[in-house]
């Protein structure tokens, strides 16, 4: 069984330390995915690269459409990865981050959530979507992209959960998955 | 790049063997001593290449946009090789023996490519796994939590024995004359660092088949590649290998030769031993470009080669290992998790269910058992998917699992009786296309996607070739369904095209003033026998007229075969000059303003460059009369091939050598350079202004074309044989290709200067 950084409450139960935790993920889903063609993703993410109007350093576009309920479209970047993101068949702009930040979970979590939410907001007003591609704002996944800071347990949890309460006041927050899977949570407006 | 890192080595600890752990934590070193400036490029670079971790496209920190070639402004200047910035993404090469895999291995690769690469692993022609988007510092991590169960990264790369393959269904095969399994099992770890395989000039392949006429090894293009045989003596049947070596692809293709027709088993090793021993001392080591053992094989020839490998062999010291694992082969095969049981028949099986069937299960050798392949697309495979392929195999049967050359995995063992419920939970997965083995299988190399060589979009190509023949699905005639298409970005092969019905290899044209995307169509390559015959190119077609191409052929070969004729046969039938008229009409270009989608390659809308490439303002003017040039230049070779099969081989050989002095005095004369007439000055003036200059060096294999011509024009007149006659139409070809490139960098160069 992995090992994060446990420390105990004072009810006694364990539970990580939240400020450890890095690569926090944000994934805002579509509200309706039908209206997005894929491909007309692919010349938008190429011509962002070309811009470089978002604040990561970004490489390359990795196109998996072929793949079913796969990681769709992605712009590969060096500190972070954006995608349109097609993981159980739900569509939705994934923001991934890779390199470590400083600062505490919550800063952490908030870099990640304005990161994607600019991101979805990019989109929509692209010629070609716009008034067609509308995102959820209220329907999100939160991961951590790594299972030694944060495997998918009741310590991850329980560590976790106060932080994700504090930062989406209004939302009801409900753990996913199973031990094998990434930490993650859904994120749904009350 | 990932925190926790630093954490993982404490956190594994004793799950990772010794001698790796210790391994890993010198590479971990090499990595801080090159942060620090303390370790040479060249010595890094090859370092990490033995561990599996390749460079991967843009590492340079150039990046062709779509406009112009762009600076991709890394943190780090620091850098992992030559020309190769420490922060750029690379690919991490996973090297699995003979596809061997169990569920926690699947497991693994699933963590792996979720945290450290783009939520894909995906699996190579040579039943290797690889990742993609990797940060060198994420390695030694990914490294350690593989060998946690129990895989080695290893040699994956490098001048080193590179993956050990193997039929993905050896001892499970009807044909088999035995289980292959253990011989290629014993041979890849015995091999595995062992000092006589350190200091070879080039990598060297493996591979075992077991029979001779089925395909699944493909040993005959492999640098030693073993069949299964038996042989009875004095009443006992005894096992060994027929021995083949010297094979392989890349820009000069060869056939194996044929070592021995009875290696017993007990010598299979110390005979592999001492090849390495003859290849590391005698193989090419300065220009890689000759550096594979078919070179040494050829310049040797088969019978002096055997006797320096027999003189070797004669004096190794005896190692246990040669033999050790020969008694455990009667207890250590692969068992079933289930009693066999045969399908019984429903009154309804699940929607899908016998079209998947036809076409992805096979009977094993095994009665009431079978082996089901999961086609993957491209090779690809999602985290999610790995992890139920994990708990299926778990569930039908004892975790035997493969992965396969034509880029997919296999369950073996499977109860019939459970077909339809493995159907159905396969579905659920994504993993239940009915396409295994049928031609919308299409095979491919990373090619412009990651590969830092690649040429034009294999994998794009590959992409849009599946869509449309799945498309037509039932409408396609069962005499093409069963037929392979193989794509590789470039002349380098790794798409394996060259044994392929149907092969394409990534090639550009200068046309209009740009520069195109093109694939050249190779026809007749024979998947079946071991890879038994190469195919030969017909010509180049602009990518985005490949699948009219493919139509056309198919098409052909569905209305106007014999009965029972196979493709192979037909074109073989209607001659390499029917196929080309048949593709002459998909070589033109329009132009730009006509349709800039030929501009551009198949899922990648940028425009298309070679290199840094661009739009040649005064490219126009010097375009028609090399163009035209070139063109006859390929024509010749074409017509040399011609010659070949008819059985002309000096009239063939003389039209080759022809061809290539044809381009180089084009190349001359858009130079405008004063050449006197003449095979030597045409020569000597090639070389004084192209190949001393670097002028026409190929990026990646330098000056390996220039070499062929220089070689050719050395060997003029004098006796060939078939086989060298093949092998100088295929330099020449290349040599031409070559000619095509270097224009396109001369007619580009004005608009690289500044105004
Ligand atoms: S064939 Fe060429 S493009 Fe494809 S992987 Fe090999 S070197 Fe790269």
């Amino acid at each position: 069984m992995l090992r994060p950084h446990i420390r105990r409450a004072r009810d006694g139960s364990r539970m990580i330390d939240p400020n450890t935790v890095q690569h926090v993920n944000v994934k805002v889903f579509l509200k309706e995915p039908q209206a997005l063609n894929l491909a007309d993703v692919v010349p938008i993410f190429h011509r962002w690269i070309r811009e470089g109007f978002l604040q990561e350093m970004l490489v390359d576009v990795a196109d998996y459409r072929h793949v079913e309920a796969g990681p769709g479209v992605l712009l590969i970047g060096h500190e972070a990865n954006y995608s349109l993101d097609n993981r159980e068949n739900r569509l939705g702009l994934l923001y991934n981050r890779k390199a470590s930040l400083d600062g505490t979970f919550q800063e952490r979590l908030s870099q990640a959530y304005r990161a994607a939410i600019a991101a979805c907001d990019r989109l929509e007003q692209e010629d070609i979507f716009r008034g067609i591609l509308k995102f959820d704002r209220d329907t999100l996944d939160v991961f951590v992209n790594d299972r030694l800071l944060a495997p998918n347990t009741e310590e991850s949890w329980q560590g976790l959960r106060g932080e994700l309460e504090a930062f989406f006041q209004g939302f009801a927050i409900e753990r996913q998955g199973e031990p094998r899977d990434l930490f993650r949570v859904a994120v749904t407006r009350r | 790049m990932k925190a926790s890192n630093a954490q993982w080595k404490g956190q594994l600890g004793s799950q990772i063997p010794n001698q790796l752990g210790a391994e890993l934590d010198v590479f971990e070193h090499e990595i801080a001593l090159k942060q620090q400036g303390k370790i040479e490029d060249r010595v890094f670079a090859e370092t990490r290449l033995r561990r599996g971790a390749y460079g991967q496209r843009y590492d340079n920190g150039q990046r062709a946009d779509g406009k112009a070639t762009r600076t991709l402004n890394y943190p780090s200047t620091n850098t992992k090789g030559p020309g190769t910035l420490w922060d750029a993404p690379g690919m991490q090469r996973i090297k699995i023996p003979f596809g061997g895999l169990n569920a926690s291995r699947l497991e693994m690769l699933a963590d792996l490519c979720e945290e450290y690469s783009d939520g894909i692993a995906h699996v190579t022609t040579r039943q290797d796994f690889q990742l993609h988007y990797i940060h060198i510092e994420d390695t030694p991590t990914i490294m350690r939590r593989l060998a946690s169960v129990g895989i080695t990264t290893r040699e994956a790369c490098g001048n080193s024995v590179r993956n050990v393959t193997a039929c993905p269904i050896a001892g499970v095969c009807r044909e088999q004359s035995f289980d292959v399994t253990p011989y290629a099992r014993a041979i890849a770890y015995f091999m595995l660092g062992h000092p006589d395989a350190q200091a070879f000039g080039r990598k060297f392949k493996i591979a075992f088949s077991g029979c001779k006429e089925n395909a699944c090894g493909l040993v005959r293009l492999h640098d030693f590649g073993a069949i299964a045989v038996t042989r009875k003596t004095g009443g006992e049947t005894r096992r060994g290998f027929e021995l083949w070596v010297g094979g392989g692809l890349g820009p000069v293709p060869q056939q194996a030769k044929l070592y021995d027709e009875f290696v017993p088993e007990e010598e299979i090793l110390p005979v592999a031993q001492a090849i390495g021993r003859v290849f590391a001392q005698l193989g090419e080591k300065k220009n890689r470009n000759t550096a594979r053992l078919k070179f040494l094989v050829s310049k040797l020839g088969i019978v002096e080669f055997k006797r320096l490998v027999q003189a070797e062999r004669e004096i190794l010291q005896h190692d246990p290992r040669w033999t050790a694992y020969l008694k455990d082969i009667p207890t250590s095969a692969e068992l079933p998790l289930k009693s066999p049981a045969l399908l019984q028949i429903e009154p309804v099986f699940p929607h899908g269910f016998e079209r998947w069937r036809a076409t992805n299960v096979y009977t094993q050798l095994q009665p009431g058992y079978a082996t089901v392949t999961i086609a993957l697309p491209l090779g690809d495979i999602t985290a999610s998917q790995l992890r139920l392929v994990a708990d299926l195999s778990r569930r039908y049967v004892r975790e035997t699992i493969r992965s396969t050359v034509e880029q997919n995995l296999v369950l073996r063992w499977v109860s019939e009786a459970d077909l339809p419920a493995l159907f159905t939970d396969l579905e659920r997965g994504h993993l239940a296309s009915p396409v295994a083995g049928t031609v919308v299988d299409v095979a491919s190399c990373p090619g412009t996607d990651t590969c830092k060589l690649g040429i034009a979009s294999s994998r794009g190509l590959a992409g849009e070739l599946r869509v449309r023949l799945a498309e037509k699905g039932a409408e396609l005639d069962e005499s093409i369904r069963g037929l392979r298409i193989k794509i590789s970005g470039c002349f380098n092969s790794c798409g394996q095209h060259h044994v392929a019905d149907l092969g394409f290899y990534g090639v550009s044209r200068n046309k209009n003033g740009y520069t195109v995307p093109h694939f050249q169509v190779v026809l007749g390559g024979e998947w079946t026998n071991n890879a038994g015959a190469y195919g030969l190119a017909i010509g180049a077609v602009p990518s985005k007229r490949i699948p009219e191409t493919v139509d056309r052929i198919t098409g052909r070969y569905v209305a106007e075969r014999a009965p029972s004729e196979t493709f192979q046969a037909f074109i073989k039938r209607i001659g390499k000059t029917e196929c080309k008229k048949m593709i002459e009409e998909f070589t033109a270009v329009p132009r730009h303003d006509e349709d800039p989608s030929f501009y551009s390659d198949w899922g990648d809308p940028r425009e298309f460059t070679l290199g840094d490439i661009g739009v040649g303002e005064c490219a126009g003017e010097v375009i028609a009369p090399i163009d035209f040039e070139l063109v006859a230049c390929e024509r010749e070779v074409f017509e040399a091939q011609l010659k070949l099969e008819s059985g002309d081989i000096p009239q063939a050989a003389a039209m080759a050598y022809e061809s290539m002095l044809h381009g180089a005095l084009a190349l001359l004369r858009v130079k405008h350079l004063p050449v006197e007439s003449g095979a030597d000055n045409i020569v000597e003036g090639f070389r004084k202004h192209f190949f001393d200059t670097e002028l026409f060096f190929d990026p990646f294999v330098r000056g390996k074309f220039a070499q062929d011509l220089f070689k050719a024009h050395e060997n003029a007149g004098q006796p060939r044989t078939l086989e060298t006659t093949h092998q100088l139409i295929e330099e020449a070809q290349l040599f031409i290709e070559a000619c095509f490139s270097c224009y396109a960098r001369i007619s580009a160069a004005p608009v690289m200067a500044p105004a």
